[in-house]
């Protein structure tokens, strides 16, 4: 039983990992680019250790991919935050459809 | 022609995993398929990006892929040592995409 419903969630985890993966081609913009692959990490790569664990329960194999998939949860948001921030400050520009720029303009108030 | 284009996707798509579903290979070859397909995406938006940051964020994706293999390798072949990789190889990928991010704000590395 337990084997099926970790192979159901490596199964998800693969889907999500190609469907990110064509975001990050088709999308237009950095940034649009950027809210697509992070989908990658938080259940494409994340699936795939959690259904490791639940797979083999508590072995030593399993408490390992617990704790990449922690360790994944606590780090991909960091990183991507630091990109996107990195990349407004130093001039990327928006898609030219884009609606909204929250970030700009608390720059031109502070 | 933008319908068009949806739909050559879709055909390409569908075929492909029934490509996937019905050729003769090994079990482990089936799942790794489409983990090679991403990282080719990934390798297409390394190559025509742009501007640097989308070079930056198609390294950080192919880290994060990097990661589902090992994972992959772990479940088919019982070999845990695979597992350990896949926490060093997420440490360093964090590591390296924040000191790109800080070389793209203009800053330099050590400050």
């Amino acid at each position: 039983m337990s084997e099926t419903i970790g192979l159901v969630f490596i199964i998800t985890g693969l889907a999500f990992d190609f469907l990110g993966c064509l975001g990050l081609v088709r999308l237009p913009d950095l940034y649009n680019r950027l809210q697509a692959s992070t989908k990658c990490v938080t259940f494409g790569t994340c699936g795939i250790m959690l259904g490791i664990f639940i797979m083999n329960g508590f072995t030593g194999m399993g408490i390992k991919a617990l704790l990449c998939a922690v360790f994944l949860l606590l780090t991909a948001p960091v990183s991507a935050h630091a990109i996107a921030r990195a990349a407004h400050i130093a001039g990327f520009k928006l898609w030219e459809k884009s609606v909204c720029d929250k970030y700009q303009e608390d720059k031109g108030k502070g | 022609m933008r319908t068009l284009r949806w739909i050559i996707g879709l055909i390409l798509f569908v075929g492909l995993l029934i490509l996937n579903l019905t050729v003769e290979m090994s079990t482990l070859l089936r799942v790794l398929n489409p983990l090679i397909i991403s990282c080719f995406l990934c390798l297409w938006r390394i190559g025509i990006g742009p501007t640097p940051a989308d070079r930056v964020v198609g390294i950080d994706i192919l880290g994060i892929l990097i990661i589902g293999f090992c994972g992959i390798f772990a479940v088919f072949t019982k070999y845990d040592f695979f597992i350990d990789i896949a926490i060093a190889w997420a440490l360093q990928s964090f590591i390296s995409t924040i000191a790109l991010a800080k070389f793209l704000e203009g800053r330099a590395f050590d400050e």
